[in-house]
């Protein structure tokens, strides 16, 4: 069984963060995992994407052209990947930058407006966080409290962050379960 | 022994100090700047060196100049740097002298791409510097795999007294994989006190060394180039590496391919077994010296029908694998450069197209 998560946005959201994030906590779950950015001769405010691939056998190619699941951070990246995303996944889609849908029937379109869940817990910066949590509780694919801890571990040595970034997991996870 | 998520060119700093080597001289270029950059914190608290260079023509006989002196000492490039470090490594195998490259290959000819590439596989196997000279050169297809081969790469330059090259695409130095640091791949720098010009105060022998690659006379030129030969023999002999897939049963034809192209390929073979049919891999570990016996040995199986070179590049491997072949059966190449991978599904179509 082979999952494949897309992250996409613009440079500054934190997208690469979140997708080694989530590899990070399938790592600790056991699970065989690959993390791959896009690195291209992109410009500051410019896309930025990676793909994280969790396996419950050795990885045969990390390159992914259609993953199953897709987070979609800014409008550019919903409308260049949606169409790429397999029938049966998610398309997550944050609603605070994209006023438009996913245009598939076959997936679980799924639109939380996470910019203004993180400036209501305090700081926008934690957007990303609350799209990650929001993502995981949609899709189990890893348990929360493995995602917490991972959390607690990127941001070890930014320790003031932590109680901030845990309520930016509560604040996604509610948003996924409602 | 616990995994840590790390990105590849990270995990090949970090395999370097535990392999002992604590002499990193570099220039950063992209894909591979993650080296420096992680090597510029780490390399103090472990009380190594990582000093910039003005220029990778600098750095290569910076390289050349610790090697001499018998420190352990690696770089890492990306191809056009590589280039300008070509008469470095040319002078230090004629010096025989250890030393460790790593090749994160970007799309070439030229400044080329940033993107992954396998386009330097005739560069690093035969056309690496001028004269006679040889890399024992390693290709990994993970992450794991680079920093084993880099772990490994320390005592093999050792052991050959020649330049050994990791040559690994973008994708493994840019991706993030979980890796473990094998203790039993740490080694203790050898004793070179018989040729390296590392002072006479401690050593016991009184005989000056030399670290030199001229050689007017041409009586002893021809030793020297000899020597040279004799070694690369024993890497032939000695420190061939490879890994099969897909090849105890019966199979229509066999790919050969290394690096991340190899694990695209095998995510293909799986993909036609589901659909019945049986095509076998053979991956090279080692590119020079190439796996020749294993490919005669793969190539031997009554099934298989066609051999397919594929690779990132416009077809340099499949030199190789065609020389090897030796007429037996059709060869063919199939490949893409600059960046844009292969996917499962093209080598698919190919495979049905060429012989399934």
């Amino acid at each position: 069984m082979q999952s494949e998560i897309m992250f996409a946005g613009f440079g500054g959201q934190g997208i690469l963060l979140i997708g080694k994030i989530l590899a990070h906590a399938a790592m600790e779950e056991g699970f065989e995992v690959a993390w791959v950015p896009s690195y291209g001769p992109e410009m500051r405010g410019g896309t930025a994407y990676c793909t994280v691939v969790i396996s419950d056998r050795p990885i045969g190619s990390p390159i992914i052209k259609n993953p199953l699941h897709l987070v979609a951070m800014n409008g550019p990246s919903l409308k260049k990947f949606a169409p790429t995303v397999k029938k049966g996944g998610i398309i997550f889609i944050n609603r605070s930058l994209i006023d438009f849908g996913a245009d598939r029937n076959d997936v679980d379109e799924f639109p939380v407006s996470v910019v203004e869940i993180a400036k209501d817990l305090g700081s926008v910066k934690a957007a990303n966080i609350v799209a990650l949590s929001a993502f995981v509780a949609r899709s189990d694919i890893v348990p929360m409290e493995t995602l917490k801890h991972c959390i607690k571990a990127e941001f070890s040595e930014k320790a003031k962050l932590i109680p901030l970034n845990m309520e930016a997991i509560a604040a996604g996870e509610k948003a996924a379960r409602k | 022994m616990a995994k840590v998520l790390m990105k590849g060119n990270e995990a090949i700093g970090e395999a370097a100090i535990r392999a002992g080597c604590l002499n990193y001289f570099a220039y950063p270029i992209t894909p591979q700047s993650e080296v420096a950059e992680y090597l510029v914190r780490r390399m103090p608290e472990v009380g190594g060196v990582f000093l910039q260079g003005e220029s990778e023509v600098a750095v290569g006989y910076m390289i050349f100049g610790a090697a001499g002196a018998g420190e352990r000492v690696f770089t890492t490039s990306s191809s056009p740097g590589i280039s300008l470090m070509s008469e470095a490594i040319s002078y230090i195998a004629a010096a025989q002298c250890p030393a460790v490259f790593v090749n994160i290959m970007r799309g070439g000819p030229g400044l080329g791409g940033i993107l992954p590439s396998q386009a330097d596989y005739l560069q690093a196997t035969k056309g690496i510097g001028h004269g006679d000279c040889r890399l024992l050169v390693m290709a990994p297809a993970s992450v794991q795999e680079a920093v084993e081969m880099v772990m490994n790469a320390f005592p093999l330059a050792e052991k050959y007294r020649n330049p050994v090259m990791i040559l690994g695409d973008g994708l493994i130095g840019q991706m993030m994989e979980p890796v473990a640091f094998p203790d039993h791949l740490k080694s203790e720098p050898t004793n070179k006190d018989a040729w390296a010009t590392n002072g006479m105060d401690h050593r016991k022998s009184k005989s000056r060394n030399l670290v030199k690659s001229l050689f007017l006379d041409p009586v002893q030129l021809n030793d020297n180039n000899l020597q040279l030969k004799a070694k690369y023999e024993r890497m032939r002999a000695e420190t061939v590496m490879s890994e099969s897939y897909n090849t105890d049963g019966d199979y229509t034809g066999l790919i050969v391919s290394y690096g991340t192209m190899s694990r695209v390929c095998r995510t293909a073979i799986d993909m036609l077994k589901a659909e019945g049919i049986e095509v076998g891999m053979l991956r090279p570990q080692t590119l020079f010296p190439f796996p020749e016996k294993a490919l005669a040995d793969a190539v031997s199986k009554p099934s298989c029908t066609h051999v397919l070179s594929i690779e990132m590049s416009m077809g340099q491997m499949v030199e190789d694998v065609d020389r090897f072949v030796r007429g037996l059966l059709p060869v063919s190449w199939y490949g893409k450069c600059g960046g844009d991978i292969p996917t499962p599904e093209e080598v698919i179509d190919v495979v049905k197209e060429r012989f399934a």
